[in-house]
């Protein structure tokens, strides 16, 4: 099963997600908090994120959470989607200027040198 | 049973895909299915449960709880409720027999938190499942996953709880059994029942209304409830929290999610009530141990997931 690389550029944070793996499920098993862990089904919309780039296969989930005029704008839950290619995503809701001001100081963050 | 409203007989639960939900209830959560009907529903009951079913799933985009629905002593109990409803000021749907096969007429109306519940007095008596009604063994053979032995409450978050519990203490006869009071006197998490138990249902206050937190499956002993997280393990189940203890009703429980989002809890022990008793009373300021007991702090996934 091919992997792929999830970038979160509200936090920074990316890991990687097997094409046969929800991008929640991957995030958690790698110890990762940056998208929120609801019901992990679909249900109860607290997974929600923005796919800002990459393709993916989409699972069930709540109409009340992600109506269709959201999924056309690429609002998903994490818990139901399964990667097809690298992704980049984003948290929702988020201002833009927080999405910047947060992604530009993870940048700083993960560049700095280990010692 | 101050005024003929006995238990639980039923919750129908919205699920996103019900091939999925049927393997979540019956192999893990170890419910029976009965029967499946035309619109696609699927009914299912536990073992120790005298009637045809207790849960009843449909299949939609939008998971959830539809209704909750409560068995009431006979005919002219229903009667009276129905008039008392009305009086009330709430409005009453008649749903003919047969809308859910097996059942007799059902009587629905919408509380203040904007959610649905029935009464009905008649569904198929088809025995405990699995044993005898002479000389009964102590439980079947052939149950699966936890054994889940009854539906026993749910849980519901939603606005206007004063207005909820006036229709379920005078209207209905429940009593308080636990409440949750805040600092300005406000009564946030109410704990009902028309039995012993400690809760036949139960409603904490969120602005959002008609959401479901959880429903509730009855086991025997801790020692169940640990195997059940043994399943969830081994089933690679969405787990909330638990196995651990609730401050209200001390019950010992584990809660978990359905394939579709929806939160269930299998539970045991637990304290009891007579109508005498005094409303048990827990502090916002110790919501966390009220809710678990050995973490003492608040759990926000539990406290704001939903469906």
């Amino acid at each position: 099963m091919p992997a792929y690389q999830v970038f979160n550029r509200t936090t920074g944070d990316s890991f990687t997600c097997n094409g046969d793996q929800s991008v929640l499920k991957a995030m958690e098993l790698v110890g990762k908090k940056c998208v929120p862990v609801g019901c992990r089904g679909g249900g109860c919309g607290f997974c929600k994120i923005r796919v800002v780039e990459g393709d993916f296969e989409c699972g069930k989930m709540s109409k009340a959470h992600v109506p269709p005029e959201a999924l056309a704008q690429g609002e998903v839950l994490a818990c139901r989607i399964y990667p097809q290619a690298d992704l980049t995503i984003e948290c929702v809701p988020q201002p833009v200027d927080a999405i910047v001001e947060q992604a530009t100081r993870a940048k700083q963050t993960t560049t700095r040198p280990m010692r | 049973m101050k005024k003929g409203v006995m238990r639980p007989g039923h919750v129908q639960i919205r699920v996103l895909d019900m091939k999925e939900a049927v393997e979540h209830y019956t192999d893990l959560v170890g419910l029976i299915e009965t029967d499946r009907d035309d619109q696609g529903r699927v009914y299912l009951k536990a073992w120790t449960e005298v009637d045809k079913f207790s849960v009843v799933l449909r299949e939609t985009d939008q998971p959830g709880c539809d209704f909750m629905g409560f068995k009431v002593l006979d005919e002219d109990t229903l009667v009276s409720l129905t008039q008392g409803l009305k009086d009330f000021g709430l409005e009453v749907e008649e749903i003919p027999a047969e809308e859910l096969k097996g059942c007799g007429r059902r009587v629905r109306f919408t509380v203040a938190s904007g959610h649905a519940f029935e009464l009905y007095a008649d569904k198929e008596y088809t025995g405990k499942w699995g044993v005898t009604e002479v000389n009964p063994e102590a439980w079947p053979r052939g149950l699966s996953g936890m054994k889940a032995t009854r539906f026993d409450h749910a849980l519901f978050y939603g606005p206007n709880l004063p207005e909820v519990l006036d229709v379920f203490t005078n209207v209905l006869g429940f009593h308080l059994a636990e409440q949750v009071m805040d600092p300005d006197g406000n009564r946030i998490a109410q704990f009902l029942t028309a039995s012993m138990k400690e809760h036949d249902i139960a409603f904490i206050h969120s602005d959002e209304p008609g959401q479901l937190h959880h429903t509730s499956y009855y086991l025997e002993t801790w020692d169940d409830v640990l195997r059940a997280a043994d399943l969830i393990s081994m089933t690679d189940t969405s787990i909330d929290i638990g196995p651990t203890r609730h401050g209200l009703t001390h019950g010992k429980t584990i809660y978990f999610f359905d394939p579709s989002g929806n939160r269930c809890e299998v539970f045991c022990g637990g304290d009891y009530t007579y109508p005498d008793h005094k409303p048990v009373t827990w502090t916002a300021d110790e919501l966390g141990k009220a809710i678990f007991y050995h973490d003492r702090v608040l759990n926000e996934r539990f406290l704001t997931v939903l469906t």
